[in-house]
């Protein structure tokens, strides 16, 4: 482990990722999605938006970082935010 | 749309109109008697533009270095065979190819295992997260190589793998293996699911059917899939590279031994590129029948 | 086909998730972590978001990324009207069939970084046939030295190389459509074009979305083809997103940048071939429901 060189903040995003995942697993288990269309110009199921929410996230954050002095903690409040109007209306 | 427009067509077709058609049928193979030989000639130009880059390294390689930077001529004038006698007796040479094909041979193995299995999941059954298990397989599948390298790296020194055949093959798993199920799946779909329950009804448990009779029902499929697999590993290099030092360098690796400070030994390097391509010719004469198919994935 | 829901399929999948997730997750991680850190030797300091910063405002890195979807678009515009006609142009059985697809084959099988000595040897103006054909015709021609030049001869390379793909790709779509509807068509007196418009355009869409896919993605990844025929020169003209990352990682051992930039290119290529695989589920669902609506 000592070559991969983790630190404290990447193994929390880590750590949420795998968790939002377990999270979905048992969500769908408990009550499973169904496949609906909401603002995005396609149908999609909860997965869906998840992923599409979270590559979303992803580029508002570089956006930020990259091209504005606004702190990274913007950024994350942006994304979830985002996540959960894409997770909800979608 | 079209679709319906061909019924109507083909229902029209059905009408007697056999008083023109025999007119008809000459006109048009007239025509297309014409249009075949203009087809092939079209054709042709191509082929000739496919063929010459690879006939010019032949060329090259069948000269010796002297002749190469002296005359310029289309056919080698003094023709010769020393750089491929010089490849496939020095050691240092011929391994390369012997390394490159074993973990060529290796990562084949190990992904149609591993695939096969798992083509049958996606084909067969719907289960938690299977879309988005698919699609992450096939951004594997188009993720750059140059993004993992160095953790590849570490990845495989750390596991003591560094330097081995089976670092490349198992890195190679990274692209052959997504690519494996993706045909796979594409085939097994166009096996009907009565197959399948038949079987079960018969007494066959998931095993004994898996191997005894749907394998056999996809036999082609499975050879197209190992055709890819081949390809796919057979023409990386970057990995391959990097994955190894002396004891597995692939001749992809050797070959860059040919340009040295004196100059290129052009003579070799295009014997060494010849010899690069003939595993893969004679592995496409074993599929060629089947190929058209499998470059669709198994979905046309 | 209808699927049947069975979560026990999960143990079919297993094998193969270990093997990939281990060549494809932790280095994934592990890139992840580099990219927030300043990694000397054995000692690594966090600094954030600062390769980010770096990476994005970095004007060589945008510059090898406009060249690289310059170089992406021309491919496709040229491969691909040029591999369906190809695969138009294709004899359809007999011995002509099989030897055509296997010659057609031939540039696919070889090694990337033999494509590229093999043209390097070609394009040479001494000893090259096109080189030395090129510069006969009194234009001279210099991958070295003319960046147009170099440009150009990569462009053609590349067609070289995976034009057969698109072709075999459209070849096996066209293979599919039974011979029924080229009767009828004759029958209609269906001119060429109506015929490749209206029966074998919209046979070829599904496989042609595959195969823009895997060119553009598989563009994204060239690396040995130009390394070896130009060296990314003259100056940079030629250096694509994989070289410069390569040289980056490799060459100046810059772990955090270079892993920085590797996060930034893989969500590039995230991005796209999730567009990409949406087309294509949706079209197969389209194309499914149209079945069973006629059936």
């Amino acid at each position: 482990m000592q070559w991969m060189v983790w630190t404290l903040p990447t193994a929390i995003f880590f750590s949420t990722i795998a968790s939002i995942l377990a999270g979905m697993t048992v969500w769908q288990l408990i009550s499973p999605t169904v496949e609906r269309k909401g603002f995005l110009p396609i149908a999609t199921t909860r997965g869906d938006r998840l992923f599409i929410g979270l590559l979303t996230s992803a580029y508002i954050h570089l956006a930020i970082v990259g091209f504005t002095d606004i702190s990274l903690w913007f950024a994350l409040g942006i994304s979830i935010l985002w996540m959960v109007i894409l997770m909800r209306w979608g | 749309m079209s679709q319906s427009t061909i019924t109507n067509t083909q229902a029209r077709s059905e009408a007697p109109e056999v008083t023109s058609s025999s007119g008809l049928t000459r006109a048009v193979s007239r025509q297309k008697g014409e249009s075949v030989g203009r087809n092939r000639f079209l054709l042709s130009i191509y082929l000739l533009f496919t063929l010459l880059p690879i006939y010019w390294l032949i060329n090259m390689s069948l000269k010796s270095n002297r002749e190469i930077l002296s005359v310029f001529s289309l056919w080698p004038q003094a023709l010769t065979f020393d750089s491929y006698i010089k490849i496939l007796t020095d050691p240092s040479w011929y391994m390369g190819y012997v390394n490159s094909l074993t973990y060529v041979a290796m990562n084949m193995t190990i992904s149609i295992l591993v695939a096969l299995p798992a083509a049958y999941a996606f084909s067969r059954f719907k289960f938690i997260g299977d879309k988005h298990l698919f699609f992450w397989l096939l951004t594997n599948l188009m993720a750059p190589p140059a993004v993992f390298l160095l953790p590849y790296f570490q990845l495989y020194y750390t596991v003591g793998l560094f330097d081995t055949h089976i670092a490349v093959a198992l890195a190679h798993c990274l692209f052959n293996i997504p690519l494996a199920v993706w045909i796979l799946e594409g085939f097994m779909s166009s096996v009907p699911k009565e197959v399948d329950e038949t079987a079960y009804i018969d007494g066959y448990s998931f095993p004994a059917f898996f191997i005894k009779i749907f394998i056999p029902m996809i036999r082609s499929g499975i050879g197209v899939t190992l055709f890819f697999l081949f390809m796919f590993s057979w023409v990386e290099l970057l990995l391959a590279r990097t994955l190894t030092a002396t004891n597995a360098q692939p001749i992809g690796a050797i070959m860059t031994r040919t340009s040295t400070a004196s100059g290129v030994d052009w003579s070799t390097l295009a014997a060494a590129g010849v010899l690069t391509i003939v595993p893969g010719i004679l592995v496409v004469y074993f599929v060629r029948n089947h190929i058209a198919k499998g470059f669709a994935l198994g979905r046309t | 086909m209808n699927k049947v829901e069975n979560n026990k399929a999960w143990f079919l999948v297993l094998p193969m998730l270990v093997l990939v997730a281990f060549s494809a997750i932790i280095p994934l991680m592990t890139v992840v972590n580099y990219s927030v850190q300043d990694i000397l030797g054995r000692s690594a300091f966090f600094v954030g978001s600062e390769w980010f910063v770096q990476t994005l405002n970095d004007s060589r890195l945008q510059s090898a990324l406009m060249r690289q979807f310059a170089f992406s678009f021309t491919i496709l515009a040229i491969q691909v009207p040029l591999g369906i006609a190809i695969a138009l142009l294709m004899p359809k059985k007999g011995w002509q069939a099989s030897a055509v697809l296997i010659l057609i084959t031939l540039p696919l099988l070889v090694p990337w970084n033999v494509v590229g000595s093999m043209w390097q040897i070609f394009t040479r103006g001494d000893i090259g046939l096109m080189g030395y054909g090129i510069r006969q015709l009194g234009y001279p021609y210099n991958i070295t030295r003319n960046a147009t030049d170099a440009w150009v001869t990569i462009i053609i390379m590349d067609v070289w190389h995976w034009t057969p793909l698109i072709a075999l790709l459209c070849y096996s779509g066209l293979r599919a459509i039974p011979e029924a509807y080229y009767q009828a068509a004759r029958i209609d007196r269906a001119s060429k074009w109506a015929v490749f418009r209206y029966i074998q355009l919209p046979k070829l869409t599904n496989v042609l979305v595959i195969g823009v896919l895997l060119r553009f993605m598989h563009s994204f990844m060239i690396y040995a083809e130009p390394f070896v025929l130009t060296g990314g020169g003259p100056g940079s003209s030629t250096t694509f997103l994989s070289q410069t990352l390569a040289t980056m990682a490799i060459g100046q051992q810059d772990l955090g940048p270079s892993a920085a930039f590797s996060i930034i290119y893989f969500l590039i290529i995230l991005a796209v071939s999730y567009v990409f695989y949406v087309t294509i589920m949706n079209m197969q669902k389209d194309k499914a429901e149209n079945n069973a609506g006629g059936a």
